[in-house]
């Protein structure tokens, strides 16, 4: 056995216990800790896979994101968990939705080692037509030209997201402040932080997308970070999370959609097929839909994780 | 001159591995928050600085190497500052969650 499976092996091992672990586990907080660890985890397995954009994607969204959320429902949960312990689901149950999950998981697990080796791919072809979109990554050209279509719709459903988040928000609270204004010690080590970090990682967040075109990278990590930057100094009390109902903040929340739609559109004249781009526009018109969809993102992310309106005025 | 290089490359990275050792070790075996989040230090900054330092001359570049120095001093920062915070939780009495 060499040195590379023997790593990937223990990987694969720890992946599988801190999963099982995450299940079997009773606190709430301690399965979310688990569930960030997977994520990290697996980001790791992905880079050992040599994909380092699905590995970036999912130590931002997948281990951070969801982790930062996750955590926020385990502190709202904190104060119902032991009656929620207390009426757990009979025995019957529990057997029932334990079979149904394996059998799911056994079947994906079947269907992955039914497939012909080498697996069937499109990566020659859309390796052979790079030159021809002018960029350097070929998991952007994938998203944004071959399959354009999904990348729409997910940024698209992010917003809807966000929309389904705020309208948990009581009547008389619509349109107010996100979640509870955070009060922090001004001399704070929080506050330090959240004066001496985001600087670095506005400029590492916009490389980030930048370098996308050509490198790992992209707009979701992107937007990410700079969301996390954002979040930070809310956390610290220097700044405080827009109200919902700030026009511009509505308009910059559906620009990048908008803008991807109207220039998929755009293409049915120009290129003959909608979310086709124009011989020899394609990087241009790739990077503008990315560089719109980067404040829509970053809006998202970041008031996602603020949660509903809690609070109509400033205090 | 490169067989040199791979001798510092290994003996750092050992002696990093051993300080993340260390840390772990610490980690499970202390019996108060303060004491593990000491061990846990050691780890973060000898251990990663040891790795991070053997990984130089293997970086392929100047804008690489320094690349890797960045990514140990934001750990060292973002360590340095989580571990605060916990500390304090710690010394209030209050568990963190």
């Amino acid at each position: 056995m060499t040195v590379a499976s023997a790593l990937a092996l223990v990987l694969a091992l720890l992946l599988v216990s801190i999963a099982a672990w995450t299940v079997v586990t009773r606190r709430t907080f301690a399965a979310v800790e688990g569930f960030v660890a997977y994520g990290l985890l697996l980001s790791i397995a992905w880079v050992a896979l040599s994909a380092i954009d699905v590995a970036l994607t999912e130590a931002a969204i997948g281990g951070g994101l969801t982790g930062v959320l996750l955590i926020g429902a385990a502190a709202r949960l904190r104060t119902a968990e032991t009656a929620l312990s207390a009426e757990r689901a009979g025995a019957p149950l529990r057997w029932l939705a334990a079979a149904v999950s394996a059998a799911v998981a056994g079947a994906i697990a079947f269907g992955v080692l039914l497939l012909p080796d080498p697996a069937p791919t499109l990566a020659p072809a859309v390796s052979e037509h790079l030159p021809s979109i002018g960029l350097g990554n070929a998991v952007t050209a994938v998203l944004l030209a071959y399959r354009g279509i999904d990348t729409l719709l997910e940024s698209i459903v992010v917003v809807f997201a966000l929309i389904g988040v705020w309208s948990l928000a009581p009547d008389h609270l619509w349109g107010g402040y996100p979640g509870p204004r955070q009060y922090a010690d001004p001399n704070s080590i929080l506050a330090y932080l959240a004066r001496v970090l985001p600087p670095i990682g506005i400029i590492v967040g916009l490389y980030i997308f930048w370098v996308g075109a050509d490198l790992p990278g992209g707009k979701f990590q992107g937007a990410t970070i700079l969301a996390a930057m954002w979040l930070l100094v809310m956390m610290a009390g220097l700044t405080d999370a827009p109200p919902i109902n700030r026009t511009w903040l509505r308009i910059l929340l559906v620009a990048g959609p908008l803008l991807f739609i109207a220039i998929g559109f755009a293409g049915a004249v120009t290129a003959g097929a909608v979310l086709a781009y124009p011989e020899g526009y394609a990087k241009l018109l790739i990077k503008v839909i990315e560089a719109a969809l980067m404040p829509t993102l970053t809006l998202t992310l970041a008031l996602l994780v603020a949660g509903a309106p809690e609070r109509t005025a400033p205090p | 001159m490169s067989f040199l290089f791979d001798v510092f490359t290994v003996m750092a990275v050992s002696t990093g591995v051993f300080f993340f050792l260390a840390g772990s070790i610490g980690l499970l075996r202390f019996p108060d928050a303060l004491s593990r989040l000491h061990a846990l230090t050691k780890a973060d900054n000898v251990g990663l600085g040891l790795v991070m330092l053997g990984l130089l001359p293997r970086a392929g570049g100047l804008l690489a190497a320094l690349k890797l120095v960045v990514v140990w001093l934001l750990v060292l920062l973002a360590s340095a500052m989580v571990s605060q915070m916990i500390a304090r939780v710690a010394r209030r009495g209050g568990s963190p969650l």
